[in-house]
């Protein structure tokens, strides 16, 4: 089976976004006042064939703790699509 | 003999040149060793990695580097205890390659840091640091955006608690924790700091601060400890 594997890359909780936080104070300036939580990550998309998607899981969260992320100051969160 | 120093270069390292020239302003016989290359040669006493953007810091800052054959050899180098250096780039290397604990994230308010700052000699048994004397503060250079050194709170306690922390900053430019400009491995031969010690080796560059540091290294590397 093949897989449609995104990564979503994004700063841990409690490390500093300094990003976000400069984007959360410059909305308001457009009169998006409303607007909290804002974070900046980055999304790494790819392909992966595998036996199973728990297979698959398992490969794509190898990569993100060894290569994709550094763990000390980066979280991901994995989704799966399975190609028709 | 004088002491032979390895420079790493990686494409997209800008610093090693400069390293080059301020050890060998010293006296040390100071090289460039390639990224490519799998072996350190024997004669080599100490190891710099330099700062840059090796590989184009893509992904991460250091992310790509630490695939580099020559970090096997620096690795093995390391563990044998050979003294070696990551300046700036040259420390998220060593982080991103498991040689020295936690991380350097961008520095708060997202402003490229070209400055010279004040730092404290905080440990003095590091190799970086041993001619230094505690609370003796230092101006060096520092020039980065992904500075700010973080780690988790038991890995800050041990840093403090084994006398890793080598550096401070007295007016904390990036927002680091702890204040924290440079550290060392447990056994003190990896150091790593933000500041450019070889870029202060004159008054002429405006501050010889440097020169104790890169003394320290070089006494560091001519002792027969391996």
């Amino acid at each position: 089976m093949v897989f449609d594997v995104l990564v979503e890359v994004s700063p841990r909780q409690g490390i500093a976004d300094p990003q976000g936080q400069t984007i959360e104070r410059s909305l308001p300036a457009l009169g998006f006042g409303e607007v909290s939580g804002v974070r900046v990550g980055k999304a790494i998309r790819f392909q992966v064939s595998s036996e199973s998607e728990a297979v698959a899981r398992a490969e794509v969260t190898d990569m993100c703790a060894r290569f994709l992320t550094n763990p000390v100051i980066e979280d991901s969160a994995v989704s799966l699509t399975p190609r028709p | 003999m004088s002491t032979v120093i390895g420079v790493v270069q990686f494409p997209g390292s800008n610093c090693e040149a400069d390293v080059v020239e301020a050890a060998s302003g010293l006296g040390a016989d100071a090289r460039l060793l390639w990224h490519g290359d799998a072996t350190i040669s024997p004669g080599v006493d100490a190891v710099v990695v330099p700062g840059g953007f090796a590989h184009g810091d893509y992904l991460r800052p250091g992310a790509i580097a630490r695939f580099s054959p020559v970090i096997s050899a620096v690795s093995d180098f390391a563990r044998g205890g050979g003294p070696v250096v990551g300046i700036c780039n040259g420390f998220q290397v060593l982080t991103e390659a498991g040689l020295l604990p936690g991380a350097l994230r961008k520095n708060d308010g997202l402003r490229f840091l070209c400055t010279t700052v004040e730092v404290e000699v905080v440990a003095t048994r590091s190799a970086l640091t041993s001619t230094t004397s505690a609370g003796e503060v230092l101006r060096l250079p520092i020039n980065h955006f992904e500075g700010a050194f973080t780690c988790d709170d038991a890995t800050l306690e041990e840093l403090g608690a084994n006398d890793q922390i080598v550096l401070r900053y007295v007016d904390n430019p990036n927002g680091s924790i702890d204040d924290i400009a440079g550290i060392c491995n447990e056994e003190g031969n990896v150091v790593g700091l933000m500041p450019h010690p070889e870029r202060a080796t004159s008054e002429l560059l405006g501050s010889s601060d440097g020169i104790g540091l890169l003394r320290s290294l070089i006494d560091s590397a001519s002792v027969p400890s391996r």
